[in-house]
């Protein structure tokens, strides 16, 4: 039977968000409801000790769930963590989390990792549920078709205290990714590609649906990759339509539903794509074969280029704003207008993170350095995003590869990605890293950060300079 | 919350655009368990050299802008991470208004829940704004979040747009959790259902 009233069409994310409203106020601000948050070492002291104040428990710890990744060493640790302030956080978490009695993954079990790595990893992050966290790149879970998005300690408090957020609807963007990805072109070089385009305050105010044939073509690992860098577009949050690798992947999970609950789950998961029709305020299209592996140049994501090309030159900038950032950005980078991407030699290369530290992300690493040297001089990391996938690796025999071809094989953890840590890079030097952030001082003060594939990685890390990743396959 | 209802001030002009939260205060700093003494830590790679010592270059370190109350800022301010601790090291070094073209969202949001007035104007106004936080101690700026207006020096007085709802807590300086606790019922209701018709989704207690 055709339905009596046809339903106004809705995006993904308008259906997500209206099965979460709470109670909406007067102004337009919902009460969201939450159904995964995920807590780490460095945005929740002050707000467990919010609570504490105010004598207020956790409303919903089987709804919670903590880890600490941010500033654990990745050497050893089972003698604990040598720095005192980096000790005294994690223990703050260690000390909260039996306080107010959450679920917590401590620093020596296998299933210990990057945040963003482990929700999705565990199943608990799921299709059609609201996951916050105190850590903006939560955009990552986007990619099984939850709203995700990242938040401040003092909503990490309020999720804490009430399982809801005040939060007012974002705006609907679709990115369209079609057509065939190029050989030595990734889930990275695309979102690169798409935060070139459309600039890093492009997504300012929206949540970004990715869609079209090459998006559906990713697996699992590329489509948290594509979302975890939603935010460095600006944008709220990212998001993937479930589909039956969503499905695939989901299943058999610790955390996930299992049997019969599995089977109503999927059902109500299929009901989750935009419908035909669906308003989106903005839509951008990307043609897939026109990419080539990007390498950034500059200290913000949108500054990149393909690997064939040179460092742009500012004075062909229009916008004297524009311009200014072009010349500031070069003098921190230290590269000259015109020099070939492929001439720019590296000190650091850096693969991990929660954009690019799963396993499918190391097999491409370590398809590209198998049986050859990292050149010398070259200090260079491949840093596992969970404890699991470190052990899946040296399963396969990846360990072997990246000891052999003289990578440092380490602990999983965010390490590399932000200096807060011992993995640092030095003042001045210049690293190739597979994270999501090249801003000025974000991997230490003073390093210079290139952001790139795995591949494009590994592949810089033998060579000594960048080099396209097209050239070694 | 501190309440935001009226503040006179200095205003110190910061001209650059993607101002991120690595800059506003980087990652090293957010190893405290405190919310209180990141206002020394506050534009680190700007207001520090290498050595350590102050760049006698930086608006900040400059008198009269060392008492600045006001931030006048270029696109996209506060753009990158969640840190709270961007807002709170602005707060500790004496800001309570920062105005720009546009912020980061996460940014935005964190700086409302902590008693820091972001105002978006237009980037022409943002560069007037900039030219008379310029003139230095002479030039106070009054911010009337009540009228909604920034007097500037000369007397003129700019509208800006804010959200109504938040207007309300930040003049009262109402912390959104008590607001929240007044829907406890609301959300009872919510959960019941949920349990009922979302009994697939599993606790994070299960495994
Ligand atoms: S890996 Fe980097 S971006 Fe990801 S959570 Fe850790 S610090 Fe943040």
């Amino acid at each position: 039977m055709p339905e009596m009233l046809s339903p106004v069409p809705r995006t993904l994310f308008d259906k997500i968000w209206e099965s979460h409203v709470v109670e909406r106020l007067p102004d337009g601000t919902c009460l969201l409801y939450i159904d995964r948050h995920l807590v780490h070492e460095v945005t929740s002291p002050q707000a467990f000790e919010g609570l504490t104040l105010a004598g207020r428990p956790v409303r919903r710890p089987d709804a919670t769930i903590a880890v600490a990744d941010h500033n654990i060493p990745t050497s050893d640790r089972r003698n604990g963590i040598a720095e005192a302030e980096s000790r005294l956080q994690v223990e703050t978490l260690e000390k909260n989390v039996v306080a107010f009695g959450v679920p917590y993954i401590p620093v020596l079990d296998d299933r210990q990792g990057i945040v963003h790595i482990i929700g999705p990893e565990l199943g608990i992050s799921l299709p059609g549920t609201t996951i916050v966290c105190g850590d903006s790149h939560t955009s990552t879970h986007g990619a099984v078709g939850a709203l995700a998005f990242g938040i401040g300690t003092s909503e990490v408090e309020h999720v804490l205290a009430t399982q809801t957020l005040l939060q007012r609807p974002a705006a609907n963007m679709r990115i369209e990714v079609n057509g065939r990805l190029p050989p030595g072109c990734t889930a990275k070089d695309i979102i690169l590609a798409i935060i070139g385009r459309i600039g890093t305050a492009g997504g300012t105010g929206h949540v970004i649906e990715y869609a079209g044939d090459t998006i559906r073509g990713l697996d699992m690992a590329g489509r948290m990759t594509v979302c975890n860098m939603s935010i460095e577009a600006g944008a709220r949050a990212g998001l993937i339509a479930p589909d039956e690798t969503t499905f695939a992947y989901v299943a058999g999970r610790p955390y996930a539903p299992k049997g019969e609950a599995l089977d109503r789950a999927i059902a109500y998961w299929q009901t989750l794509p935009s419908d035909p029709g669906a308003t989106f305020e903005r839509t951008v299209t990307i043609d897939a074969g026109q990419l080539a592996p990007m390498v950034s140049w500059g200290t913000n994501p949108e500054a990149v280029v393909p690997v064939t090309g040179v460092v742009p030159d500012p004075s062909a900038e229009a916008d004297p704003a524009r311009r200014a950032t072009f010349r500031r950005m070069l003098e921190y980078m230290d590269l000259k207008p015109g020099t070939k991407i492929t001439d720019i030699p590296v000190d650091v290369v850096f693969i991990g993170s929660c954009t690019n530290s799963r396993i499918e992300d190391l097999r491409e690493a370590a398809r590209i350095t198998r049986g050859r040297k990292v050149a010398a001089g070259v200090r260079a990391l491949v840093v596992p995003g969970s404890g699991l996938i470190k052990k899946q690796a040296e399963a396969e025999g990846l360990d072997r590869v990246f000891k052999d071809a003289g990578f440092e094989w380490r602990e999983a953890g965010c390490s590399m990605c932000l200096g807060m840590n011992p993995d640092k890079v030095p003042p001045g030097k210049r690293s190739a890293s597979t994270s999501n952030r090249n801003f000025e001082g974000r991997q230490g003060p003073g390093a210079r950060t290139h952001l790139l594939s795995p591949a494009m990685a590994a592949a810089a890390a033998i060579a000594g300079h960048f080099t396209d990743v097209r050239e070694f396959s | 919350m501190e309440k935001f209802t009226r503040l006179t001030a200095i205003a110190a002009a910061l001209p650059i655009a993607n101002v991120d939260t690595d800059k506003i205060i980087p990652s090293r700093f957010l190893k405290t368990i405190k919310r209180t003494g990141l206002g020394v830590h506050l534009f680190d790679p700007l207001r520090y050299r290498a050595d350590g010592t102050e760049n006698p270059d930086f608006v900040l370190n400059r008198e009269p802008w060392r008492q600045a109350g006001i931030l006048v800022a270029d696109d996209n301010f506060g753009c990158g991470s969640s840190r709270e601790h961007a807002p709170w090291s602005l707060m500790d070094f004496g800001i309570r208004c920062v105005i720009a073209p546009s912020f980061g969202d996460i940014f935005y949001n964190n700086s409302l829940k902590n008693g820091l007035l972001p105002i978006r104007l237009p980037r022409a106004m943002c560069e007037r704004l900039m030219a008379d936080a310029a003139m230095g101690g002479n030039a106070k700026f009054t911010v009337d979040l009540e009228r909604q207006v920034i007097v500037r020096p000369n007397g003129e007085e700019i509208r800006f747009e804010f959200d109504p709802f938040r207007k309300r807590l930040l003049l009262e300086g109402l912390d959104d959790i008590g607001q929240t606790m007044a829907f406890s019922p609301a959300i009872d209701r919510f959960e019941e259902r949920r349990r009922r018709e979302w009994s697939w989704l599993p606790a994070t207690t299960v495994a």
